[in-house]
C-alpha cells in the first residue's frame, strides 16, 4: 500500500493564497478579500444545494453580518474585527435559528421563495428605517481594529486580507468536518430520497434545522467581513439578487466540496471586475450566459474540471506504476 | 371614509397590475412546474417594445389612438419570440433535471434578458403619454384618477374571466388539464404534451408582455423595473397558490391592498407588509390559499 499522497493542487493554491498579498497589487488584493467574503456567503448557499434545495434569501444573513459591523460602529464604537467576527456569527446563527424554525419545514419551490420573503422584508426593514440604519445611504463600517492594535493606512489592506484568509481557513475546516458528519451525509441524501431518510431514523426537519443555522453563521461572517473591505453597509446586501449571485457562484465553482465555492468566488470576482470594466451595460449578460453554459453542459461547477483532470492525471500514474 | 375610498380605488388599481404580472407566472408554473424567473424580464421586454413601437408611430405621424393598438401588438411579438425560443431552445433540456437547475436556469435568462433591454434600448427612461391622456381624468374624494386606471381594472378582469374560460371551457384547456394531471397518460392517449408545454408557455410569455405594456404608460420604463415585478408576482402566486389563476387573483387583490393600505397609513412598511403577508400565508398553508397538496412520493 502507498502512503496517501497529499493532494497537491489545494496545497499550491493555499500557498498562493498566502503568499500572494506581496506581489499583488492594492486592487487585487482587494477583489481577492471580497472573493473570500463572499466566499463564505456563498457556502452557505452551497450547502443546500448538496440537498437540491435552491434559495433565493441566503444574503439576508449576509446582511445580518454588514449591519453588526454598521451598528456596531455607528452605536458603541466597536471596530475591531476579531471580535465582530464572532458576533457576526453569532446573529446570523441567531437569526438563523429563528426563522429556520418556519424554513425547516419546507422544501424545493417553497424553501426558495419564503427564504427569498424573508430577506425582502429584511431589505424593506433596512431601507425604509432611515434613522436607524441610513436608508439608501446605508452606513460606514469605520476603520477597523485588530485586536485592540490599529494598523496605518497602508498596511489596513494586509490586514484585512490575512484576516479573511484566516476565517476561511477555519470556515472551510469546520464545513469540511461538518460534511464528513452524519448530519452532512443526510443532507447529500436529501437530494435522493427524503423518506428513506427518515426511515433510518434520522429526523429531516432537523437536518434541516441544523444546517439552516450553521449556514446563518456562515452568512454572517462573511457579512462582517465584506462590510469591512466595502466599507460601506447599504440595503442591497439583503436584495434578492444578491442571494441570486450566491447561488450563480455556488454553481460556477460547484458545491459538490467545501473548496469549490472558495475558486467560485475568486473566479467570480475577476470575472465581474472585467465584464463591468470592458461590458460597463452587459455584464449581467456576461453572468448570464456563463450559468447559461454551465447550467447545460458543466453542472458541477468549475470544481469539477479540475477533478476531472485530476483523476485522469491519477489513472495515468496508476497505470505506469502497474506497468 | 374619504382615506377609506382612495385605499380601496389605489388598492384595486394595483391589484389589476399584478394580476396582469402574475397570471402568466402561475399559468406557466401550473402546466410546465417550474418557477419562471425570466417572467419579469419578459414583462419588462412587453413595457418596452410597446413603449418604442408607440412612439415611433407617433414620430412618423400616426394617429394617436393607434397607440392602444400597439401596446397589443408588441406583447403579441415578444409573446411569439420568447416564448418558443426560450422554451425550445433552452427549458427543454433541463425537464426531469433537479429544480434547483430549472430555477437557476430561469434566472440566468432573466439577467441576460435584463441587460439586452439595455442594449437595445439604451439606459434612458421611455415613456408614452397618450394612452393615458386620452382617455382623461376624473375625481373621487379629491384625488385625480385616470380613466386609463379604470380601464387596467377592467382589462385585467376581462383577460382572467378570458383565461379561466379558456382553461374550462375550451379543448385546449381540458387537453391542457389533463397534461398537468399526468404527463404520461396524456401521452399515452395521444396528446402532445411537448407542443402543449409550447403553447403554454407562449401563452405565459404573451400574458408578462402584455402585462408590461398596459401597465407602461402609467410609469416611465426604466431598466431594472424587471427586478421589482419579479419578486411581487412571486409573492402575489405564493399567496394565492401556484399553479392557480383564481388564486392568482386572490392573491393580487390581498397584496393590492395590503399595500394601498401601508402606503396611506404606515409608509415604512409598504415592503414589508406584502412579504409578511406572504409569510403568514405560507406558514398556515404551505400550498398557498388555492394550491393543491401534492403527494409526497417513496
Amino acid at each position: 500500500m502507498e502512503a496517501k499522497r497529499l493532494p497537491l493542487a489545494p496545497l499550491v493554491g493555499a500557498a498562493l493564497l498566502v503568499a500572494v498579498p506581496i506581489v499583488l497589487p492594492d486592487w487585487m488584493k482587494f477583489i481577492v478579500t471580497l472573493a473570500m467574503a463572499k466566499f463564505m456567503a456563498v457556502l452557505s448557499v452551497a450547502l443546500f444545494l448538496r440537498a437540491n434545495q435552491v434559495t433565493f434569501g441566503h444574503a439576508m444573513f449576509y446582511a445580518v453580518g454588514a449591519y453588526t459591523v454598521g451598528f456596531g460602529a455607528k452605536w458603541f464604537g466597536v471596530r475591531d474585527a476579531v471580535l465582530l467576527v464572532p458576533l457576526g456569527a453569532l446573529f446570523g446563527a441567531a437569526v438563523a435559528a429563528l426563522v429556520g424554525l418556519v424554513m425547516a419545514r419546507y422544501r424545493e419551490v417553497f424553501f426558495a421563495m419564503l427564504n427569498l420573503a424573508f430577506s425582502m422584508m429584511l431589505y424593506g426593514a433596512f431601507l425604509k428605517l432611515y434613522w436607524v440604519t441610513g436608508g439608501t445611504d446605508g452606513l460606514s463600517a469605520g476603520i477597523p481594529k485588530f485586536l485592540g492594535y490599529a494598523p496605518s493606512r497602508e498596511y489596513l489592506r494586509d490586514f484585512l486580507y490575512y484576516t479573511a484568509l484566516g476565517v476561511t481557513g477555519v470556515v472551510i475546516y469546520a464545513v469540511y468536518r461538518f460534511l464528513a458528519s452524519p448530519l452532512g451525509f443526510y443532507l447529500k441524501a436529501m437530494a435522493d430520497n427524503e423518506i428513506r431518510i427518515e426511515y433510518s431514523g434520522e429526523s429531516v426537519r432537523h437536518v434541516m434545522y441544523v444546517t439552516y443555522v450553521l449556514s446563518g453563521a456562515l452568512g454572517g461572517v462573511g457579512g462582517v467581513l465584506a462590510a469591512f473591505t466595502v466599507g460601506h453597509i447599504v440595503p442591497e446586501y439583503s436584495f434578492w439578487i444578491q442571494s441570486g449571485e450566491f447561488v450563480f457562484v455556488a454553481l460556477l465553482g460547484g458545491y459538490g466540496s467545501a473548496v469549490g465555492p472558495l475558486v467560485g468566488s475568486i473566479a467570480f470576482e475577476f470575472i465581474r471586475t472585467y465584464a463591468s470594466k470592458y461590458f460597463p451595460n452587459e455584464w449581467q449578460m456576461v453572468l448570464g450566459i456563463i450559468m447559461l453554459a454551465i447550467i447545460l453542459f458543466r453542472p458541477g461547477g468549475l470544481w469539477t474540471i479540475y477533478e476531472g483532470i485530476a483523476a485522469r492525471f491519477g489513472r495515468r500514474e496508476r497505470e505506469v506504476e502497474r506497468a | 371614509m374619504r382615506t377609506l375610498t382612495i385605499i380601496l380605488l389605489d388598492g384595486a388599481v394595483f391589484a389589476a397590475v399584478l394580476f396582469l404580472i402574475s397570471v402568466g407566472l402561475t399559468l406557466v408554473f401550473g402546466v410546465l412546474r417550474i418557477l419562471n424567473v425570466s417572467h419579469g424580464g419578459i414583462y419588462a421586454f412587453g413595457a418596452y417594445l410597446a413603449t418604442f413601437l408607440a412612439l415611433r408611430l407617433l414620430e412618423i405621424g400616426g394617429s394617436p389612438y393607434l397607440t392602444y393598438l400597439m401596446l397589443l401588438v408588441g406583447p403579441v411579438i415578444v409573446g411569439l419570440i420568447a416564448g418558443p425560443l426560450i422554451e425550445r431552445v433552452f427549458l427543454q433540456r433541463v425537464y426531469g433535471r433537479a429544480e434547483a437547475i430549472q430555477l437557476l436556469l430561469t434566472f440566468s435568462i432573466f439577467l441576460i434578458l435584463d441587460d439586452l433591454m439595455k442594449l437595445i434600448w439604451g439606459t434612458k427612461p421611455l415613456f408614452v403619454s397618450e394612452p393615458y391622456k386620452l382617455l382623461g381624468e376624473f375625481s373621487i374624494a379629491g384625488i385625480r384618477y385616470s380613466w386609463y386606471q379604470v380601464l387596467l381594472i377592467l382589462v385585467s378582469i376581462v383577460f382572467g374571466g378570458a383565461l379561466v374560460w379558456a382553461v374550462r371551457g375550451t379543448r385546449f384547456g381540458k387537453i391542457v388539464v389533463s397534461v398537468i394531471n399526468d404527463r404520461e397518460i396524456s401521452q399515452a392517449i395521444g396528446i402532445n404534451v411537448n407542443r402543449i408545454f409550447m403553447v403554454s408557455f407562449t401563452l405565459g410569455a404573451f400574458c408578462a408582455a402584455l402585462g408590461g405594456a398596459l401597465v407602461a404608460p402609467t410609469i416611465a420604463v426604466v431598466p431594472g423595473f424587471a427586478v421589482d415585478a419579479t419578486v411581487l408576482a412571486f409573492a402575489v402566486i405564493a399567496i394565492g397558490g401556484m399553479g392557480s389563476l383564481e388564486g392568482a387573483a386572490l392573491g393580487a387583490l390581498i397584496v393590492g391592498l395590503l399595500r394601498a393600505l401601508a402606503v396611506h397609513l404606515l409608509p415604512e412598511a409598504d415592503l414589508v407588509v406584502i412579504y409578511l403577508a406572504m409569510i403568514l400565508v405560507l406558514v398556515a398553508r404551505p400550498q398557498g390559499l388555492f394550491g393543491q397538496v401534492e403527494l409526497r412520493r417513496i
